[in-house]
């Protein structure tokens, strides 16, 4: 794969907290209009790698190129260009749904702000709620919420943490299908990390494994289907969260090996 | 799925950064606007300060001679002093609003840049001012029939330099907040009484002993306030103190920023933009 053809490069990421690593020199590369999951344990560092992807939080080094920009160097060149969800995060809780919505139109240049929420509530099933304060919402219409916000400025590049934690199952399906049509329609690059192994298998092309800061495994689901010889994505996660992927990658394998590696 | 699109603006220039200190001042007027509570209490203290200290004024005017030729000084002072307060807690608690909505996250990822978000606070500073020390005039001219503007034109210079060192304050302590988190949200309240001593408000910088004239000096409120008592008892306006706090305002605005975007700084190699709320 060339540079051209990827949305995002990561090379050597590294975060060191005093003595702990956090994510211990990891590489990869995402392909521009494809979707691939970060998947890992609790502290497997995919927080962590998606927030040094955002730009909140610094690497203690390692490089990271997002639409042929150092994120390092030039984040606001392509911030506007990205989007995010995360449970970590939230949005002013007295302020109506539409209201927040307004700021962040405004905050990312977005034309004709009022016509384009009306068309993301729309798709996000959001209509009905657009005048309730935020904060008086449910668990999984803040996910909705948080989703049309991430959706707003129609980005290239879109980080997803738990897009769809706290969600029925209905809603759920509804949000991915509207996530796999969005991207059908805009060609945007995702990366998601989840701990829901179907939508892993449903919308992703390719798949990074993370255990303890590493890199462990990466493939599409169905080669690593083939290759952990098991018949679900929650199979293959058990292996390789609990050490059990029988020597099949190394931790470390994203040093020298990354470039044979690169999805 | 409505297909709607987006077409986005430029988002370089002046422009685009006017629009996105727009959108922080809509995010936390929409708060104000909906909540007559907060705004009341905005104006609330001041009014009640003032208050007081006219009735005061009241009761010593008849034997006091300074208070005889100056009667407005003491709520001229206790305005002006607001102004100080008001523009500092105008930066911090607008910062301590984001806080407690965990919302930096999403702001810091979205284009709106550091001096972007710092011009934000301040705009924001100078309407929650407005509001407090405005409605605290307009009950000085109701009850008392004192008028702010008795002060002139030199009003402008006074009014500029304790905003901008309310700013510079409030900047310090959006970075401290930021730096030990929300249990360092007192200081938003307490950290302007550190200078009230100093800053010669109610009394001439002169009955201070030596060393702590000197630390009054090293401050703008100072200077503002020695100007105030010489357009009051004088009738002249000390081009020597206006220059003195507006150079020494560069300064602490400058301090007061370096400190908030170390604090920034820190937090993005801590990761604690993204988690930092109640």
């Amino acid at each position: 794969m060339t540079d051209r053809d990827a949305a995002i490069s990561v090379a050597g990421l590294k975060k060191t907290y005093g003595t702990v690593e956090a994510v211990k020199g990891i590489s990869f590369t995402v392909r521009a209009g494809t979707t691939t999951a970060l998947l890992g344990g609790n502290g497997a560092g995919k927080t962590t790698t998606l927030s040094m992807l955002l730009g909140v939080l610094t690497p203690t080094a390692g490089k990271i190129t997002v639409l042929g920009e150092d994120m390092l160097k030039h984040r606001h060149r392509v911030l506007p260009r990205m989007n995010f969800t995360s449970p970590y995060v939230d949005l002013p809780k007295r302020l109506t749904v539409g209201q927040n919505l307004l700021v962040f139109a405004d905050l990312y240049g977005v034309r004709r702000a009022r016509a384009r929420i009306a068309a993301v509530a729309e798709d996000c099933d959001l209509t009905a709620l657009l005048k309730r304060p935020y904060g008086d919402l449910s668990a999984g219409q803040r996910t909705r919420v948080s989703l049309a916000k991430a959706v707003l400025n129609e980005p290239e590049v879109l980080l997803l943490d738990e897009p769809t934690a706290s969600l029925d199952p209905d809603i759920g399906d509804r949000m991915r299908t509207y996530l796999e049509q969005y991207q059908r329609r805009t060609g945007c690059t995702m990366l998601l990390a989840s701990h829901h192994m179907g939508e892993v298998e449903r919308m992703c092309d390719d798949v990074i494994m993370l255990r303890a800061g590493l890199v462990v495994d990466q493939g599409s689901p169905q080669d690593l289907l083939a290759r952990y010889g098991r018949e679900n994505m929650e199979q293959v996660f058990l292996d390789v969260a609990r050490g059990r992927d029988g020597g099949l990658r190394n931790a470390g394998v994203t040093g020298a090996g990354a470039d044979e590696l690169a999805i | 799925m409505s297909a709607g699109t987006a077409r986005i603006e430029r988002q370089t220039g002046s422009a685009a950064a006017a629009r996105r200190v727009f959108a922080l001042v809509r995010r936390h007027a929409y708060l104000l606007l909906k909540s007559w509570p907060r705004i009341v209490s905005m104006a609330y203290y001041p009014t009640v300060t003032m208050v007081l200290w006219a009735f005061l004024t009241l009761y010593l005017a008849p034997t006091n001679s300074f208070l005889t030729s100056a009667p407005g000084f003491f709520i001229g002072a206790v305005l002006l002093w607001d102004v100080l307060f008001r523009g500092q807690l105008g930066v911090s608690l607008t910062f301590v609003e984001e806080l407690y909505s965990r919302n930096l996250g999403n702001l810091f990822v979205s284009p709106l840049t550091l001096p972007e978000f710092i011009a934000g606070q301040l705009v924001m500073s100078v309407l929650r001012t407005l509001i407090g020390v405005g409605g605290a005039c307009v009950f000085a001219w109701l009850l008392f029939r004192y008028s702010i503007f008795s002060f002139g034109l030199p009003l402008i210079a006074f009014f500029a330099n304790l905003l901008v060192f309310g700013w510079a304050i409030g900047l310090a302590v959006s970075g401290l907040i930021l730096r030990w988190g929300l249990g360092a949200e007192e200081l938003a309240w307490a950290a302007i009484f550190l200078v009230a001593p100093v800053s010669g408000v109610y009394y001439p910088v002169g009955v201070l002993p030596g060393w702590l004239q000197a630390i009054a000096y090293a401050l703008p409120s100072a200077h503002v306030f020695e100007g105030m008592r010489a357009v009051l008892l004088d009738g002249t306006f000390d081009w020597a103190h206006f220059r003195a706090a507006a150079a020494l305002n560069v300064v602490f605005l400058a301090l007061g920023a370096a400190l908030f975007a170390m604090a920034v700084r820190h937090a993005r190699e801590h990761g604690a933009l993204l988690q930092m709320g109640e």
